[in-house]
């Protein structure tokens, strides 16, 4: 039960975890594993294989494609599962814009993470298909 | 008084102190010591040895050593074979770990361990001022001040090595009575009764084979499914030593591993009622035992460290760092031994490194001791020159019998450089992560070996050219022989950008 409380209580406050009880949360903090990140340093790396599907817990990150700064991700979001998902090298970089801390899954976890969890799983795809929205609409 | 006089390092300013006495810091004062960097070695133990005294039931070590081997004992090849000796650099101290083994395992037993790490220090002739016990710390200025048992020391540079080994609990466990790992009492006590073991690590599973002949019924439970390191092809997981209590489990024989959060612990008598519930189903389930034993995990001893400001993550509170070991948030201090496993690399396919052990932390001590050296104490280390030719028969070679690469997989590479000047050099081996993410230094070459939980391992490149970095994973070999035909070919095709430009600028 090696359970981190206050990790448990700020994913309780997550849209991803909404509809977890608190024995599935603390399933997901012991499946999941912590990682810290100082400011600037990369934390998946475009091109670079097998990295894994993160969670910010805390501080923020930037999503930076051929060295061109594109989004700003914070506490709550999640990136790394398109290639996680594709089993494709990452097209971009994310950085750590400040002390960063988040949770991650391995790249061979995901599959069976989101199937065990299908209400976290309809929620990630409702998070694809907003960035695909997005997308969407910086095309037309 | 006649003992603080004579021993080393009396309190004062050093150029660096480091703090531990285990084989972390002992490998670390070896190698600066090589290197000709001056500093001061205190540890509040009274002998080498650090956690190795500490350990409940079987009091073995879980990293093995193979007396022979298709290497000669005692060759660089052979360290792979041998996960606990330390590293000296003369050939008559080397493969200490099997001379002082019995034969009864390729699992050192605690005292060999202890035995093996006091025949270092004393072949080697290693100072360390024991029974000085570090207490607290300020910063001065640009040094740090160590406040010890022994008075005040001072240094700019200050390395920690003091383990990861201080028990940890959840408050559901604070209750009188309920046990810790190291803290058993005899297996022999544990007869006939019922035992419940909160964490489904090595640790707890440690424990419960210790009392398969003893319990009456062991429970061990927490909240995510067990790992077993033979499935994960990794040091994650159970390893296969402990596994004993998850066939008798598999097999119904009494043991039960349950996946369960611990919802409350309270005495009731003689007796605890532990009340857990499934993440799977909420299902509650309520346990009546005799004993409960925490196997819950360790945090890092660092006192005050982080009113400093060192950061920390995780469950146990490792400092975090940088590839080089040193506080990502307190310049000037950094970490050796256990505690390196903080400095995480690139954890690919999940996997980390092995610097929670000695077969990893070992290899991060003597890259520390150069880095050190090198960026504390401004020595320029000579690096070997090799000719263009000579580049692809090195790297597949390090691939195929590296110890650094074999035992810290995607985290310690080979790297060989190019410089306008100097033409190709081995620069030694170095984090791969600072290599990957280092994209203004000079073009070069590093190889690592990968594994990805599935096959067997492969060597990994990864080009740096022009501040990009490029990779390129090479096949797994079934006999883990990587200097076939076939791989030179396909490293010196990958490599021929960067041959191309070193042999132009040789012909200039």
């Amino acid at each position: 039960m090696e359970v981190r409380q206050d990790v448990v209580d700020i994913l309780s406050g997550f849209a991803l975890f909404a509809d977890l009880s608190t024995p599935e949360l603390e399933n997901v903090v012991q499946t999941f594993g912590e990682v810290y990140f100082s400011e600037g340093e990369r934390i998946i790396r475009q091109g670079l294989t097998a990295t894994g599907f993160y969670l910010i817990v805390d501080g923020s990150a930037i999503i930076r494609v051929d060295g061109k700064d594109r989004t700003t991700l914070r506490p709550g979001d999640y990136f790394g599962e398109i290639s996680c998902l594709l089993g494709e090298p990452p097209t971009a970089d994310v950085v750590a814009v400040r002390p960063l801390r988040c949770l991650v899954l391995p790249p061979n976890a995901l599959e069976d993470f989101l199937v065990a969890h299908p209400h976290v799983m309809f929620r990630v795809l409702q998070g694809e298909a907003r960035k695909l929205r997005t997308t969407t609409r910086w095309l037309s | 008084m006649a003992q603080l006089t004579e021993a080393p390092f009396p309190p004062g300013r050093y150029s660096l102190v480091v703090v531990g006495s285990g084989p972390g810091a002992l490998q670390l004062t070896y190698s600066l010591r090589r290197l000709g960097i001056d500093h001061a070695v205190i540890s509040q133990d009274p002998s080498p040895g650090g956690m190795f005294r500490r350990w409940p039931i079987f009091q073995r070590m879980l990293s093995w050593t193979k007396p022979f081997a298709d290497h000669k004992r005692g060759s660089t090849e052979y360290e792979r074979y041998d996960w606990n000796s330390l590293l000296p650099d003369e050939d008559a101290n080397r493969a200490i770990m099997p001379t002082v083994m019995d034969g009864t395992s390729y699992f050192p037993s605690r005292p060999e361990m202890e035995r093996g790490l006091v025949t270092f220090v004393e072949r080697t002739g290693l100072s360390v001022r024991y029974g000085c016990r570090w207490e607290s710390t300020r910063q001065d200025g640009d040094d740090f001040v160590l406040v010890t048992s022994d008075g005040e020391y001072r240094a700019p540079t200050v390395v920690f090595a003091v383990g990861v080994a201080e028990p940890w609990r959840p408050s559901a466990l604070v209750v009188e009575g309920v046990q810790q790992y190291g803290d058993l009492r005899p297996a022999e006590t544990y007869a006939d009764r019922r035992v419940f073991i909160v964490g489904k690590q090595n640790s707890g599973f440690e424990i419960a084979t210790g009392l398969l002949p003893w319990a009456r019924q062991i429970v061990l439970a927490s909240p995510s499914p067990t790992k077993l390191s033979v499935d994960t092809r990794s040091l994650v997981g159970v390893r296969a030593r402990y596994v004993q209590p998850y066939e008798d489990w598999a097999l119904a024989g009494g043991v039960l591993v349950l996946d369960a959060s611990i919802e409350s612990v309270e005495r009731v008598g003689s007796h605890y009622l532990v009340k857990t519930r499934s993440p799977h189903d909420g299902h509650d389930f309520n346990f009546e035992v005799e004993d409960v034993i925490a196997a819950t995990g360790f945090v890092t001893p660092l006192r005050d460290l982080p009113d400093l400001g060192v950061a920390t993550f995780g469950q146990s509170r490792l400092p975090a760092q940088t590839p080089f070991w040193e506080s990502a948030s307190v310049p000037g201090i950094f970490f050796a031994g256990t505690i390196m496993q903080g400095s995480q690399g690139l954890r690919k396919h999940g996997i980390p490194s092995n610097s929670g052990a000695v077969q990893g932390y070992r290899y991060n001590a003597r890259v520390l001791a150069r880095h050190i050296a090198e960026s504390r104490f401004g020595k320029r280390l000579e690096k070997r020159a090799l000719k263009p030719d000579q580049v692809v028969p090195f790297l597949l070679a390090e691939a195929s019998r590296g110890p650094e690469l074999w035992h810290q997989r995607s985290y310690l590479a080979r790297v060989v450089s190019i410089d306008p000047s100097q033409g190709i050099a081995d620069e030694g081996i170095r984090p791969l992560a600072q290599f990957v993410d280092d994209l203004e230094g000079q073009d070069a070459v590093a190889i690592a070996l990968e594994a990805n939980g599935r096959d067997d391992p492969y060597p990994a490149l990864y080009l740096r050219m022009g501040g990009k970095v490029k990779e390129h994973l090479m096949h797994p070999h079934r006999m883990l022989q990587y200097e076939e035909p076939e791989y030179q070919r396909e490293l010196g095709s990958f490599l021929q950008p960067l041959l191309v430009e070193a042999l132009s600028r040789t012909a200039q």
